[in-house]
């Protein structure tokens, strides 16, 4: 089977400074990565990489087999139009930590805004699925509110049924409780288990060491712009190799 | 010594405070100089007010003048020349912030210069400039394929266009950048992220949440724009002010027909900032209560 995402020595520095220092990576339809390590150390600006929020400078990305922010013609790779990339972005679904809602639509109208945009379906059809993702997410009843009427954990589940809407291969969780207080981060990460459950691929940027232990089915330690190690939760959260990630996990947990 | 001062004291408070005074009257205090205040501004209008009734205003003058035809074609005119010029200095100032945000340094020093061009010259003198265009480009066109006489093209309503709407956009595109990075970087990308492009982005996603910021200053020069349209009078363009001056200098009726355009002005600005107030209250959706009670 191929694979959903493949990254082979993906690049990124900011001037001088090299936040990823060559990501080799495959992720495999209906897994769910979990990346974990200290600020700083990539995983976010890997995601954003993923999404083409960043642009790559070296190593190459795929997403379903298709080269992600480049056409290949012969020996070389032509840069895609930028309406090219909005393109490819359909493949991936993004979940911000700071939720970012639309705050001047109602939580239906952000999540039909892409549908009825971008794939320009008809409004009567993106509704009604714009309603059952809503349901989905537990928030039947706030169709109509606005986000600033939305609690942190409400909000960050109108962005996932927002994500949801657009019907992506993949979604992508930028530390997506982080900025929640802390008794609203079951509702979220309620939501997410349930959508790993239906067989959603995932990649996870996170803290929550609890959420990776039950639901990923991979978790990956990144440190200074390169993956550490990686293998199953029990593995690298309970008898870690590497003495980097255990330090990390042990600072995490007490 | 100081110990004992301080039990003394605690006493006298003490005995004030358990004393029963619920059966005194309580005594506002006066606040006088308001009342001379309030006197001073009341006699002010007052004085105005009678000077006015009494000095050598013919009120009948203005009251007849005021729905001449004349008169009536000149605030259309007025109207018509502001929101043109505004719509036209909008078009431009929303184009000019989007260039100064372009990664090109050329498009990016184009936005610039034309802004500090035209901040920087009398509006007058604009008007005066492309009034008399003719005078640097003699004709108009695409060469062999069709082309005007500049004098032709530039009337006075065109020129009086050209010189407000142009000048504007200097201003309105100020505006418009101000609204523009006020709206959160998280809303670009999510924007992104559900395959918008750029443009998209900006006028589905941007734009709309930047209107919060824009629309009091915009709605500010509109207002402005309505009287700036009394420029145009120089270069004999027929709206109100120009109305009004072409029948003094006729019946020398100067201050009756003055108040004729003061009145006007007045009317069209006050219908304006009702409506100014309706849409900043449209776009304030979803902004919190304090934004949508204004």
């Amino acid at each position: 089977m191929n694979p959903i995402l493949k990254a082979i020595d993906v690049r990124k520095s900011y001037g001088t400074f090299e936040a990823l220092k060559g990501i080799d990576l495959e992720i495999n339809r209906s897994e769910v990565l979990c990346l974990i390590g200290p600020s700083g150390s990539g995983k976010s600006t890997f995601l954003r990489c993923i999404n083409q929020l960043e642009i790559i400078d070296g190593g190459a990305l795929w997403i379903n087999g298709q080269l992600v922010g480049y056409r290949r013609v012969g020996h070389k790779l032509y840069e895609l139009s930028e309406r090219e990339i909005a393109r490819q972005r359909l493949a991936t679904g993004m979940v911000f930590q700071r939720f970012n809602l639309f705050p001047n639509k109602t939580a239906l109208q952000n999540v039909i805004e892409g549908p009825t945009q971008v794939l320009k379906l008809g409004r009567r059809q993106a509704e009604a699925t714009g309603r059952e993702l809503l349901d989905r997410v537990g928030l039947a009843h706030k169709c109509n509110a606005y986000p600033i009427e939305l609690s942190g954990g409400q909000q960050q589940r109108v962005a996932i049924a927002r994500a949801l809407a657009m019907n992506p291969t993949l979604m992508l969780f930028d530390e997506p409780t982080s900025a929640l207080d802390p008794e609203l981060v079951g509702e979220v990460l309620a939501v997410m288990r349930d959508l790993a459950r239906s067989g959603m691929t995932m990649v996870v940027v996170t803290h929550e060491l609890g959420f990776a232990r039950e639901v990923a089915s991979r978790v990956l330690f990144m440190d200074h712009g390169l993956i550490v190690e990686g293998g199953s939760p029990e593995q690298i959260l309970n008898s870690p190799t590497h003495a980097r990630t255990r330090e990390f996990i042990s600072a995490v947990l007490s | 010594m100081l110990l004992e001062v301080d039990r003394q004291l605690a006493k006298v408070d003490h005995a004030a405070h358990t004393e029963d005074l619920s059966h005194l009257e309580h005594v506002r205090r006066r606040h006088i100089g308001r009342y001379i205040g309030a006197a001073a501004i009341l006699a002010i209008a007052l004085w105005i007010i009678l000077a006015f009734a009494h000095g050598q205003v013919e009120w009948s003058v203005t009251g007849r003048y005021l729905t001449a035809r004349a008169i009536l074609i000149g605030v259309g005119n007025t109207v018509l020349l502001a929101v043109l010029a505004m719509l036209f200095g909008i078009a431009i100032g929303v184009t000019v912030a989007i260039m100064r945000f372009s990664a090109n340094p050329i498009i990016k020093w184009a936005a610039l210069a034309y802004v500090g061009l035209f901040r920087g010259i009398p509006s007058l003198l604009q008007l005066l400039l492309w009034y008399n265009l003719a005078l640097v480009f003699p004709t108009i066109g695409i060469p062999g394929l069709f082309e005007w006489r500049t004098v032709d093209v530039m009337t006075p309503f065109v020129a009086a266009l050209l010189g407000l709407g142009i000048n504007q956009g200097a201003y309105t595109s100020e505006v418009i950048r101000a609204g523009l990075i006020s709206v959160d970087d998280g809303q670009y990308e999510a924007a992104s992220a559900i395959g918008m492009h750029r443009l998209q982005g900006l006028r589905r996603i941007i734009l709309p949440q930047a209107m919060r910021v824009i629309l009091p200053p915009i709605g500010n020069e509109f207002i402005g724009m309505v009287k700036w349209t009394s420029l145009a009078s120089v270069i004999q363009f027929s709206e109100v002010m120009h109305a009004s001056e072409t029948i003094y200098y006729a019946n020398s009726r100067v201050i009756e027909l003055l108040f004729v355009a003061a009145f006007w002005y007045l009317a069209v600005i006050t219908v304006l900032s009702l409506l100014q107030s309706r849409v900043e209250r449209y776009f304030a959706r979803g902004a919190g209560r304090a934004a949508q009670s204004r």
